[in-house]
C-alpha cells in the first residue's frame, strides 16, 4: 500500500503538549514539513522562545538552541553570523517578540539578519495563564485584563508586522493564519518563502501566524477559528506585506 | 613578541584576537569604551571576525551565547551597570555550558554611580552573579601585562570547563597604558562535539537552559557543582609578595593591590614587616593558600576600593584563626599607597596586632 501520510523527518516521535485546538502544534508541524520539503534538516538551526513553545526543542528533529524569554533573535543571530550558510530560525510567541523581546527582534530586523522569525500570535500569554499580551485585542478579557483591555491604560495591540515592513533590513513579511485547511497550505507556502529567502541571503523575514488559543480564550476550538476571521484579523489584516524582490535585498547582517 | 606601551582596553582586545576570539558583541559604556572600538577594527581584519554593536547589554551577551553554541570564541564586555544587564544571559551561559568571555571594567556605584575605578562588583562576581546555582570563574588582573595573560588564559579556562570566565579589572587598570609582551597563544581544544553546527546526518543536538523535572534539574545542579569544585581545586590562583618575613599581611586585588603594594613599600621604610597576599582568581577565591598563612601570621589588613565585600571571603578563609583588619574607599576614589600605609600605622601596633574590623 502506497504511504500518503506520516511524520515529518524533521519531528521527533514525541506527543505534543499543547492544548487541544492550539495552532502551535499545527505551525510545528509546517515548518518541520517545509525543513523536509527543502532537503535542509542537516543545516537548519532552531531557537525556541520562552512561553508555550518552550519546549519546542523536543519536538523538532533538528539542532536548537533554547534562547531566553525574547532573546531569540539576539542568540540567532550570533549562531548566524558565525555559521552564515545553515539556515537559522527564530520562534517566538507575542510576549516574547512584541514585549519582553521586542528589541532584540526590532534590531535583528533592523540589521537584517538574514535570519527567518516565526511569531506566533495568539493575543494571548499562554503557558502563564492567559494574561494580557502587547496584541491582545481592545476590550479582550484576560487574567490581567479582568474588565477588557483599555487603551488608556494597556495601550493598543501592536502591529509588529506593520511596524517591521518599515525597516530596510526586512525582506520579506506575511501575515498568515492556521485556522483553517486552507489557511494552513498558505501559512505553510509563507513558511518555505521565509526559508528560501534566507537561502538566498536576502536578509529578514517573519511570518506572523495568528494562531487559536482556545484554552485562554475561554473559546472552543470551533469557536476560537472564528474569532479569528471575525475579531483578531480585523486588527491583524491577513496578506503578504512585503515581499522585497532579489535586486532590492539589503543582504545585511555580514561583516566585511 | 616584542614590548608594546597599550592601554589596558585595548591589551585585552588584542590578546582576545591572539587568543582566537572571532565573535565579540558588545555596548558602549565608559570606561571600556576601548574595547569595542578596538575589537571593530581589529576583527575586521581577522579572518571569520564578527563584530556586532549590539542595541543592549542584554542582547550582547545573548548573540555570545550564539555564537559559542556555534563554536567561536566569544567575548563581550561592558563596565557595572551593563554587567547587571548581562547577567540573565551569563546565567544562561553557565546552564548550558558554553564558554564565553565576559570583561567588567567597573566602575563606582551602585546605579549609574560615575566612571570613576571601583572595586564594587566584587560580590555580584563571585557569586554568581545571576539567578541559580552557578559560578563563574572571575580572574584579577592587576597589571597590563596580567590583562594580557588573564584574557588568553580565560578563553582556555572558558573551554576547558566549558563554563563562562570573567575578567574583572576596573576603570584604571582599563584607562592605563602600561608596556606589554603577549604571550604564544596555546592551541585551543574545543571538541566540535559540543559545537550546534546544525545536525548533517546525524542525531539533533539540543542546547538548554530549561529543564522542568525537578530530579533532572537537580542533577543537573549537581553536575555543575562538580565541576566547580574541580575548578576550585585545580584553578586558584595567587601572588605572595614580600611575604616571607612578614608579620602584617595585607590583603588585596587588582588595583586594591597595586596600591597595597606601594603602601607596604612604605611600611617597610618605616620598619613594619608588611606583605601581600594578592588573590589572582577571585572565584575559586584561593582560600586553602590564605589560610596556610594563618598558621604562622595572625595578623591581616584587607583593603579594597570597596565598603567591604573581598573581607567576607578572607574572613571565610581566616575562620577566626587571625585578626582583620580593614581599609575602603569606595565610590571611584583611588586612595595613594600613602594613604593606606598612614590607615595601617594608625590600626597595626606590632605588639598588639591590627584593629579588628567590626
Amino acid at each position: 500500500m502506497k504511504k500518503v501520510f506520516c511524520r515529518p523527518k524533521s519531528m521527533t516521535d514525541t506527543v505534543f503538549h499543547y492544548c487541544a485546538g492550539c495552532g502551535h502544534s499545527i505551525t510545528h508541524r509546517l515548518i518541520a514539513e517545509v525543513i523536509d520539503e527543502m532537503d535542509i534538516r542537516g543545516i537548519t538551526i532552531g531557537v525556541p522562545p520562552a512561553g508555550c513553545a518552550v519546549l519546542a526543542y523536543k519536538y523538532f528533529n533538528v539542532d536548537m538552541i533554547e534562547a531566553q524569554h525574547g532573546r531569540g533573535p539576539a542568540t540567532a543571530t550570533g549562531i548566524k553570523r558565525m555559521l552564515p550558510d545553515r539556515v537559522v530560525f527564530s520562534y517566538q510567541g507575542d510576549g516574547d517578540l512584541a514585549a519582553i523581546g521586542i528589541a532584540e527582534s526590532f534590531h535583528a530586523a533592523n540589521r537584517g539578519e538574514n535570519i527567518t522569525v516565526v511569531f506566533i500570535n495568539n493575543a494571548v500569554y499562554g503557558m502563564t495563564g492567559g494574561q494580557m499580551a502587547p496584541t491582545s485585542m481592545l476590550g479582550q478579557k484576560t487574567t490581567t485584563s479582568p474588565a477588557g483591555r483599555a487603551s488608556l491604560l494597556d495601550g493598543h495591540p501592536i502591529q509588529i508586522s506593520e511596524v517591521f515592513t518599515l525597516l530596510p533590513g526586512t525582506a520579506y513579511i506575511e501575515r498568515c493564519t492556521v485556522n483553517s485547511p486552507a489557511a494552513i497550505l498558505k501559512t505553510k507556502k509563507a513558511i518555505r518563502k521565509a526559508f528560501e529567502y534566507q537561502l538566498d541571503c536576502r536578509g529578514f523575514s517573519l511570518v506572523e501566524i495568528l494562531s487559536p488559543c482556545p484554552t485562554n480564550w475561554k473559546m472552543t476550538p470551533i469557536e476560537s477559528n472564528r474569532w479569528i476571521d471575525e475579531v483578531m484579523s480585523k486588527k491583524f489584516p491577513l496578506g503578504v506585506l512585503k515581499d522585497l524582490p532579489a535586486g532590492e535585498a539589503k543582504k545585511g547582517g555580514k561583516t566585511p | 613578541m616584542n614590548k608594546v606601551l597599550m592601554q589596558g582596553n585595548k591589551v585585552i582586545g588584542e590578546a582576545a584576537i591572539l587568543a582566537g576570539c572571532r565573535f565579540y558583541a558588545g555596548y558602549p559604556i565608559t570606561p571600556q569604551n576601548e574595547i569595542p572600538e578596538y575589537m571593530s577594527e581589529r576583527l575586521r581584519q581577522v579572518e571569520g571576525g564578527v563584530f556586532i554593536q549590539s542595541e543592549s547589554e542584554i542582547a550582547a551577551i545573548h548573540m555570545v551565547v550564539g555564537a559559542s553554541a556555534a563554536g567561536a570564541r566569544a567575548m563581550t564586555s561592558s563596565s557595572s551597570p551593563g554587567i547587571s544587564l548581562k547577567q540573565e544571559g551569563i546565567s544562561s551561559l553557565a546552564a548550558c555550558q558554553l564558554p564565553a568571555v565576559i570583561v567588567n571594567m567597573m566602575r563606582g556605584g551602585p546605579g549609574l554611580g560615575n566612571i570613576s575605578p571601583a572595586q564594587g562588583d566584587y560580590f555580584q562576581a563571585t557569586r554568581g552573579g545571576g539567578h541559580g546555582d552557578y559560578r563563574v570563574i572571575v580572574l584579577g588582573p592587576a597589571t597590563a601585562q596580567e590583562l594580557a595573560d588573564l584574557t588568553m588564559d580565560a578563553f582556555d579556562l572558558a573551554d576547558a570547563y566549558r563554563t563562562p570566565v570573567m575578567i574583572l579589572a576596573d576603570g584604571m587598570m582599563g584607562q592605563m597604558m602600561e608596556p606589554v609582551v603577549f604571550k604564544e597563544p596555546k592551541p585551543r581544544v574545543y571538541p566540535e562535539r559540543h559545537m550546534m553546527r546544525g545536525a548533517g546526518t546525524g542525531k539533533h543536538k539540543i542546547i538548554r537552559g530549561l529543564i522542568l523535572d525537578p530530579l533532572e534539574m537537580e542533577e543537573h545542579n549537581w553536575t555543575l557543582e562538580r565541576k566547580y569544585r574541580v575548578i576550585a581545586q585545580q584553578e586558584t590562583r595567587h601572588e605572595l609578595y614580600r611575604a616571607e618575613d612578614a608579620e602584617l599581611i595585607l590583603v588585596a586585588y587588582g588595583t586594591g593591590a597595586r596600591i597595597a603594594k606601594g603602601a607596604i613599600k612604605r611600611l617597610r621604610e618605616m620598619g613594619i614587616k608588611a606583605g601581600l597576599f594578592r588573590p589572582i582568581t577571585l572565584w575559586p577565591f584561593p582560600t586553602a593558600e590564605l589560610r596556610e598563612l594563618a598558621k604562622r601570621n595572625k595578623d591581616f589588613m584587607v583593603f579594597e576600593l570597596s565598603t567591604g565585600q573581598v573581607v567576607e571571603d578572607v574572613r571565610l578563609a581566616l575562620q577566626g584563626y587571625a585578626r582583620i583588619g580593614f581599609h575602603g574607599r569606595p565610590g571611584g576614589v583611588v586612595p595613594t599607597p600613602a594613604e593606606l600605609a598612614n590607615v595601617i600605622i594608625r590600626q597595626y601596633d606590632p605588639k598588639q596586632g591590627i584593629a579588628e574590623h567590626q
